[in-house]
């Protein structure tokens, strides 16, 4: 934070205001639809599951939405010995 | 045929039954016959803020289901004898009220009244659906904060979609009705602007109610702070409501922001 930034604060208000307009501009596109995280979730574990023994637990799906682009992030503990052969 | 008006919100504490008793007694003082039904079943409270709380005997799930008749489940308020009081039930069964019930209680209702509130539960489920129902219009409470502004947003959604109006192509009428304003937090960007508010939900504003100690003390005393302090700053923000609701184009002024020196030199860089 520079000298500049502190006389140029401005109040937390115009924060929320963006983080609100963000936020229900995702929300009203996709209302109605089906959850996509829980439907990759759902396909990726199947698809896991049938070359690797794994829990519901083993598997991590994580979303971050950004501004132009979103990342999913899928997280797959393997037990050792765990792989099936194909 | 009267008007059925539903106060939502989603979130929970922004102040829905404030406002319904608030805005359904300055009607009711015009003379208008007004009848406040609470759909809050299992979490009744509306006939605390309307101090009736002794002299609940029915409520509307026994009327819905034919244990007691309407007219003996409406309680006539003691200040004002246009203005009547529907009581929720205390039951835990939250699906006592059926959908073909609330139609019959409503349609009743709307009869023998000029305005039929009803007091929505929080939530976006069966209750808040419910209430909603047969809204002609619909009163949105929201706070100047995140959380609420969302589900507003979420509830307009559900006015747009679940009501007996929007099923038939038609629209709801809505209104945001802003709550807890504090004007001076507003103007140090401290709080969400009432722009910010209005521009995020795109719906028309009902009316700016202050931030003020008086609304507490109404609901101390059980009564509508519309007739118990009716010069008090947030009962003036009500009637002036209420008439906007009854369609008379009446300007939205923001709360009177008392600045001092202070606010003035400091105002805009203190956080």
């Amino acid at each position: 934070m520079t000298l500049f930034d502190l006389f140029k604060r401005r109040g937390s208000a115009p924060v929320a205001r963006e983080r609100l307009q963000v936020l229900l501009a995702y929300e009203r596109k996709n209302r109605g639809q089906p959850d996509l995280v829980a439907i990759l979730r759902e396909e990726i574990m199947a698809v896991i599951a049938k070359h690797v023994q794994v829990g519901h637990d083993d598997v991590q799906i994580a979303m971050e939405r950004g501004d132009t682009m979103s990342t999913l992030e899928i997280d797959v503990h393997i037990p050792n010995g765990g792989l099936i052969a194909a | 045929m009267g008007k059925v008006v539903v106060v939502t919100s989603g979130k929970g504490g922004v102040g829905k039954t404030t406002s319904t008793a608030a805005l359904g007694a300055a009607l009711a003082q015009t003379g208008k016959r007004v009848a406040l039904v609470d759909f809050d079943v299992g979490l009744r409270n509306l006939d605390l803020i309307m101090g009736a709380e002794r002299r609940v005997v029915f409520d509307l799930v026994n009327v819905t289901q034919g244990v007691a008749k309407l007219s003996q489940a409406l309680i006539r308020d003691k200040r004002v004898d246009t203005l009547f009081l529907l009581p929720a039930s205390q039951t835990r069964d939250k699906d006592a009220l059926t959908e073909e019930g609330v139609a019959e209680v409503i349609g009743a209702l709307r009869e023998k009244f000029d305005y039929v509130f009803c007091d929505s539960p929080a939530g976006i489920e069966r209750g808040a659906q419910l209430a909603m129902r047969h809204a002609d219009e619909a009163v949105i409470v929201t706070n100047p904060e995140v959380s609420s502004v969302r589900d507003s947003d979420r509830i307009i959604g559900l006015l747009d979609s679940r009501t007996l109006k929007a099923e038939r192509g038609e629209t709801v009428n809505k209104h945001v009705l802003v709550t807890r304003f504090d004007a001076a937090r507003a103007a140090r960007g401290e709080m969400l602007s009432i722009n910010d508010v209005l521009e995020i939900l795109s719906t028309p504003l009902l009316g700016i109610i202050p931030e003020n100690q008086g609304v507490l003390r109404a609901s101390n005393v059980g009564s509508p702070v519309t007739l118990s302090e009716p010069t008090n700053a947030a009962a003036r923000a009500y009637l002036d409501a209420a008439k906007r609701l009854e369609g008379e184009d009446l300007p939205v002024v923001l709360p009177f922001h008392r600045q001092g020196l202070f606010d003035r030199l400091f105002g805009r860089r203190a956080a």
